[in-house]
């Protein structure tokens, strides 16, 4: 059992799909995240513990790889679509209620921004660490984050902007948010802002890089 | 591509201040003549834009004007180009556009009246389509915002039109990220060019009719994305050399069109434009990192026939507002570069030299801007029947300058950035240069809920 998600863990951490990708080629040939996922729930492993023993533990070596510059977004994509595949074969635990993510991230680039590389890659750095995440994009009215509050009591909302000129919607989307979600937990990032930022705007938290947003995340989490 | 020559066909006659075809301004610039002018660019810092506020924006526009005028004048500068690059709000309402220009404008001219300092003021409005998710690039009634600023703006005091357009970012900035190189052509080569073809008919079209100079494009979002992405260390910098490459046949669709240059600041790629067109161009480097970092500060200075900072917030620093103290570098920069010009070609390649020598083997992207390797990259580009098949000759090219200066020790890299180099080589190399074909093999893979393909013509 352990080799199996040694095996998978790897395939996350490398970005191997399924048997047919081609990448990396040193695994070609052999079974991806789509098989060794598959086969894990055959031979009866709890969806939890595929998760957090073995594609959670890939996406954190991979994100620490990426943090320590040691590769780049491309090959952390590979990864996070090799968790994709993986998480086809988990939808169903997580829909019934016989898994749980660690929580819900709901993220957007704030009005009047088109900018989203950045909050991409935060998206996909907090996905792979086990969390949903809903997208709603860009240019985000602040009304939009109050609807999916509602719909997600306990979730982390995550605000973006790149323009010195739409950072300051961040704070419009803020008051909003604590005026009527006075404990909801708003953390911001993007190349204008800064911690300093935060505070004003009575954000939480402020992060400069994904995996900051990670940490934060599972921080409130534990 | 139109081009099949070189407008420069020797390193040795690619030089700053002078371009084969220089552009001469309403108030008397000659840019690309044998002068280098300092081109500012400001941004308000964090303010809202709405009809309560726009009183006291245009203020301050007026005052950022006066202060970097008040400066040049002090330094005895040639004369100022000053980029004014919309923000959105001043895009879909015209009329703010409109109202900062002419209140500039009016600074600029009673500058030039009193004292004869000739300034013009450049009007780039922000691509307003890229609002709309897929982008609707000519069927949206976000273009007609953006025509009307270019049409009222020109005549409110605008002597230069230009701006960044976006056609095909919708597909290029995923495929960047995951350094999809057949998907990042298809969006430059493909997407970028039959978008530029048809919005610089348009802007050429408005300042023919006003008697004002389409200055030109930049890939901006494009290649620069790739620029900052890899100063951030998230894609390989020899990718982001290669973006740059594959963008020159986008940016030059403009001139093309009819567009005289100067090209934007922005474009590093204006440097193979200028190679290729003989149009002036405008560059910005280490002064333009208030807004941006880049590994190109000294080399971007090379062929320059405008100097640029990009783009700085009215913010005060200690010796005083943020647009007035990068003037006056800009200024000090130019009056360097002039003085090099003075002395002739043998000191301006001196110049030339210091400025490539520093910063080219550093970095890959600043490798492929040194003069001689841009002529040899530039002549393959050239040698293409397509677009596609000009660009990707190009990149291949580029790749094998590189190649070549890492494994003979001159140019910095490592293992992880080396790889990268037969990875993008063989992925050029599966493009068909046939543009038909192209787009066929495209369409069945692209993601087409991010782009409407008749907006482009498809």
């Amino acid at each position: 059992m352990d080799k199996l998600l040694d095996q998978l863990t790897r395939c996350i951490e490398f970005g191997k799909i399924n048997k047919n990708s081609p990448f990396p080629p040193d695994m070609r040939g052999l079974d991806g995240a789509d098989e060794l996922t598959k086969k894990a729930l055959e031979e009866g492993l709890q969806p939890e513990q595929i998760l957090s023993e073995a594609l959670i533990v890939g996406m954190q070596r991979v994100g620490a790889k990426f943090t320590e510059n040691k590769i780049f977004v491309p090959q952390m994509l590979m990864s996070a679509k090799a968790m994709t595949a993986a998480m086809v074969h988990m939808k169903p635990f997580f829909e019934s209620g016989s898994a749980k993510r660690k929580g819900t991230f709901i993220i957007g680039t704030v009005e009047g921004d088109l900018h989203d590389i950045g909050k991409n890659l935060v998206s996909m750095m907090i996905e792979g660490n086990g969390y949903e995440v809903i997208d709603l994009g860009v240019d985000v009215k602040p009304e939009r984050f109050l609807e999916e509050i509602e719909k997600y009591p306990k979730c982390v909302v995550g605000l973006s902007a790149l323009l010195t000129t739409t950072m300051i919607n961040m704070k419009e989307t803020v008051t909003l948010i604590k005026e009527k979600y006075p404990q909801q937990k708003v953390c911001i990032g993007g190349a204008p802002v800064s911690d300093r930022f935060c505070k004003e705007i009575n954000a939480d938290f402020y992060s400069p890089n994904p995996q900051d947003a990670v940490t934060y995340l599972d921080s409130l989490a534990s | 591509m139109k081009y099949r020559n070189l407008a420069i066909t020797s390193a040795d006659d690619l030089l700053l201040g002078y371009a084969p075809f220089p552009v001469k301004t309403n108030r008397g610039l000659v840019i690309g003549g044998g002068n280098v002018y300092p081109e500012l660019n400001f941004t308000l810092s964090s303010t809202a834009i709405n009809e309560n506020t726009i009183e006291s924006i245009v203020a301050e526009y007026k005052s950022i004007v006066k202060g970097a005028l008040e400066r040049g004048l002090q330094l005895h500068s040639n004369g100022i180009i000053f980029e004014f690059e919309t923000l959105p709000e001043m895009t879909k309402t015209p009329d703010y556009g409109v109202e900062i220009i002419k209140s500039m404008n009016e600074i600029c001219e009673d500058y030039f009246q009193k004292h004869g300092m000739p300034s013009e003021i450049r009007l780039t409005p922000n691509d307003l389509r890229e609002f709309e998710r897929p982008p609707k690039q000519r069927t949206s009634h976000l273009l007609d915002s953006m025509l009307e600023l270019f049409d009222r703006g020109a005549l409110a005091g605008g002597d230069l039109l230009s701006i960044e357009s976006t056609g095909g970012k919708e597909i290029f900035d995923d495929a960047l990220m995951s350094c999809n190189l057949k998907e990042i052509v298809f969006s430059l080569c493909v997407l970028g060019v039959r978008d530029m073809q048809m919005l610089w008919k348009k802007i050429v079209e408005i300042s023919d009719k006003h008697g004002k100079i389409s200055g030109g494009d930049t890939a901006c979002g494009f290649a620069n994305t790739a620029m900052v992405l890899a100063e951030k260390k998230y894609i390989p910098k020899i990718v982001a050399a290669t973006v740059r490459i594959l963008s020159v046949v986008r940016t030059i669709v403009a001139i093309e069109e009819g567009a005289k240059g100067p090209d934007k600041d922005c474009g590093y790629e204006g440097v193979y434009l200028k190679a290729i067109t003989g149009t002036p161009i405008s560059m910005e480097g280490k002064t333009s990192a208030c807004a941006h970092l880049s590994p190109l500060g000294n080399i971007a200075g090379a062929c320059a026939d405008l100097w640029s900072n990009e783009s700085v917030q009215n913010i005060k620093l200690l010796a005083d507002m943020a647009p007035t103290v990068y003037l006056e570098q800009l200024e000090y920069d130019a009056r360097l570069f002039n003085q090099a010009i003075k002395g002739g070609k043998s000191q301006i390649k001196l110049l030339q030299k210091q400025l490539s020598e520093s910063d080219m083997y550093f970095d890959p992207q600043a490798f492929i801007l040194e003069p001689s390797n841009v002529i040899s990259i530039a002549e393959e580009m050239v040698k293409g029947d397509s677009y596609i098949e000009c660009a990707v000759n190009g990149a291949q090219k580029g790749l094998d300058l590189i190649e070549d200066a890492i494994s003979t020790g001159r140019l910095k890299s490592s293992e992880m950035e080396d790889v990268w180099i037969e990875s993008i080589r063989t992925e050029l190399n599966a493009i068909p240069s046939d543009e038909s074909l192209f787009i066929e093999e495209m369409l069945k893979t692209v993601d087409e809920s991010k782009f409407i393909k008749e907006e482009y013509g498809l």
